[in-house]
């Protein structure tokens, strides 16, 4: 993939074909090369959009204007105006109401560069982490003394509520539910938790957080306790992230001094005080009820649920868990409101998404953009390309426990509503980004085996479903394996899905499961033709185990 | 600092940092800002931060503040430096190496002339 300066996108779904889109995409070609355009932008088919009102459509970025429905007589037009003069050809942009969901949210913001909005990362990387003033002089604690001088804990949670945020951590459970079930639980004693057992391969969101703005997630379960009414916080930290174990610490000493925790915060009567609590480097750890396990000092092991940590947490109390990316959303909600909340991001899932993108692309690192953006736009925009010219052949987003996403779904917008629909999972925001180079049979193999040394042994399906889905998979990749191998690997994967205690398990059949259902073909080659297109697998013809 | 117990406390510490940093830039002072996120010193932040004293110390320079900050996202430009002349605008560098380091001390920070081949636009 060229980075080129526009990219135009023609629809390729069997109805746009009937209609003649083949027609459409062969005018471009000829225009643009008339105007010696071809090498500054980049053509090439749109997968599946997902409505069929408005076909055969264009897309063009990265104005994301979308046109359609349009015919081959009208392409020279859409050249001469958009391409060449940079205006859009207002005349042929489908109309809203023709279009709904996905697509109609992103016309809606047509004429627009889809920058990047920061709103967990507003400060990070900008302010002096161990200096409190500094936070404060960027509208630190701010958020806590209106919600303590002027707000009631009700309000707080309708506020919330209201913003529609959904938890970051993965699963995407709407933030504002959960904090009810733990106000409305009846108890002497409460407790917020704070995960930032960030131990998803390839994810490192919370570390920047904790590590460039510690002070964000203080003020916010702060915040969080004063709504559900706990008094006492935790924040679980992985022991691999001894920097930011010491900035939480310290801002943590420094809000204590100037008495923003401890007793009777604000002259209101609520006292909070937080705790930081090391991991010991299990991935395990970083589930709800493993994690608590751990703070209470036993082995980290799930628990059966229910109950759920809402009523019976730690110690048996009702327990709020929220990811940092959660957390670190609340400050900027209740300083500015959940309606402008409401205004990022898809109507279903408001806000921004914090992706780390690694891979073969030109530019890896951190965004922050809104909701909803598609992987197209990732790739081409923010990651500057693929590295090398190469060709897009899947991302793995949200760690191991995520989903494998083929190339014929990157135009899918990323978000809780859409990558349902899809049948895939966002999960915690990690892209690892994929070239033609990558071998499925050699990835899900990797991930797998990462499961199979994760997983904490509590429950039978998942200690031996992983450790077994890993010895087929080797077998595989060595050129020994057989068709019911496929059979057997995907009966492991309904068991790991349907009968595991925890996420761990549930989700650690989702490589397997994406692999057979996107890359089907290339998995029968290495066990029919006994060869790896890839030439990654070493295919030795001896039986592993 | 005393506590803070009202609103107006919160204001005060928030005024008073204002103007703290106003009368900074007015006096011309010189910020150098080092990425120390965990990225940024795998990256060799802090050899450049030590780079970056070692100047200091060895022509006796003052009036210039070194601090740190967490990282800001481009983990792939680490180690990231950012100098702010007196009341000017900021400028980020990418990459910074204890020779790079040197170089920026030299010319920008000592000369006022930001070293072009190692500036990053943030977008």
């Amino acid at each position: 993939m060229k980075t080129a300066r526009s990219m135009v996108l023609v629809s390729a779904d069997p109805e746009s074909i009937r209609r003649g889109s083949e027609k459409i995409y062969s005018t471009f070609q000829e225009e643009l090369s008339q105007l010696g355009l071809q090498d500054e932008i980049s053509l090439s088919w749109l997968s599946d959009s997902g409505r069929h009102n408005a076909l055969p459509m264009v897309v063009i970025y990265p104005e994301a204007v979308i046109y359609g429905p349009i015919t081959p007589e009208d392409v020279p037009y859409i050249v001469e105006e958009h391409l060449n003069k940079g205006r859009i050809a207002s005349s042929l942009v489908a109309p809203i109401h023709e279009l709904s969901g996905r697509i109609a949210w992103l016309s809606s913001r047509k004429g627009t560069l889809p920058a990047e909005k920061r709103i967990v990362l507003e400060r990070a990387g900008i302010i002096n982490p161990e200096d409190v003033q500094d936070y404060i002089l960027h509208n630190g604690y701010k958020a806590l003394g209106k919600v303590l001088i002027t707000m009631n804990p009700l309000d707080v949670l309708n506020e919330v509520d209201a913003s529609g945020l959904k938890g970051r951590g993965g699963a995407g459970f709407p933030t504002g539910q959960k904090w009810r079930f733990v106000s409305k639980a009846t108890s002497n004693k409460k407790y917020v938790i704070c995960n930032a057992d960030e131990s998803e391969p390839g994810t490192f969101k919370d570390r920047l957080v904790l590590e460039g703005d510690p002070h964000s997630i203080i003020e916010a379960m702060a915040i969080a306790g004063y709504a559900v009414g706990a008094d006492e916080g935790y924040i679980y930290i992985r022991g691999e992230y001894a920097l930011a174990q010491e900035r939480m610490r310290l801002a943590i000493s420094q809000a204590q001094e100037l008495g923003l925790l401890g007793d009777n915060i604000f002259n209101s009567g609520f006292n909070f005080n937080i705790h930081v609590h090391s991991g010991a480097g299990a991935y395990i750890c970083g589930e709800e009820t493993a994690l608590i396990e751990s703070i209470e000092g036993k082995r980290g092991e799930p628990r059966s649920r229910p109950p759920y940590p809402t009523t019976n947490g730690l110690w048996k109390k009702p327990t709020l868990v929220n990811n940092v990316e959660t957390l670190a959303n609340i400050p900027a909600i209740i300083r500015k409101g959940a309606s402008w909340y409401r205004s990022i991001g898809t109507p279903k899932s408001p806000g921004t998404k914090v992706y780390t993108i690694l891979g073969n692309v030109n530019a890896t690192g951190l965004i922050e953009v809104q909701m909803g953006i598609t992987l197209r736009e990732v790739i081409t925009i923010y990651a500057h390309g693929m590295k090398g010219n190469s060709t897009f052949k899947l991302a793995q987003t949200g760690g191991s426990s995520g989903s494998i996403i083929p190339a014929s779904l990157q135009d899918t917008p990323m978000d809780f509503e859409s990558f349902n629909k899809a049948g895939v999972a966002l999960g915690s925001g990690a892209l690892l980004i994929c070239n033609e180079d990558t071998c499925i049979v050699d990835l899900c193999k990797v991930l797998v085996n990462f499961f199979k040394n994760e997983s904490c042994g509590k429950c039978n399906p998942c200690r031996i479903g992983n450790d077994r889905a890993y010895q087929i998979l080797s077998n595989i990749a060595e050129g020994v394996g057989t068709m019911q191998d496929m059979k057997d690997l995907e009966s492991i994967e309904m068991y790991l899905y349907q009968m595991s205690n925890c996420g761990l398990g549930q989700t650690a059949g989702t490589p397997i499961k994406d692999t057979l259902s996107h890359f089907r073909a290339e998995v029968e080659a290495h066990i029919k033709l006994k060869i790896c297109p890839t030439g990654v697998c070493r295919m030795s013809g001896h039986k592993v185990n | 600092m005393s506590t803070v117990k009202t609103l107006e406390d919160l204001k005060r510490i928030r005024e008073e940092a204002i103007e703290k940093r106003k009368a900074k830039a007015i006096s011309g002072e010189v910020q150098v800002i080092v990425g120390m996120g965990t990225c940024g010193i795998a990256a060799g932040a802090r050899d450049a931060m030590k780079a970056i004293l070692d100047v200091i110390e060895i022509n006796n320079l003052s009036g210039i503040i070194v601090t740190q900050t967490g990282c800001i996202g481009l983990c792939e430009k680490e180690p990231i430096v950012q100098v702010v002349l007196g009341e000017q605008s900021k400028v980020t560098y990418g990459k910074v190496t204890p020779e790079v380091a040197i170089k920026i001390m030299k010319e920008h920070v000592d000369g006022g002339k930001p070293v072009q081949s190692h500036v990053i636009t943030l977008t």
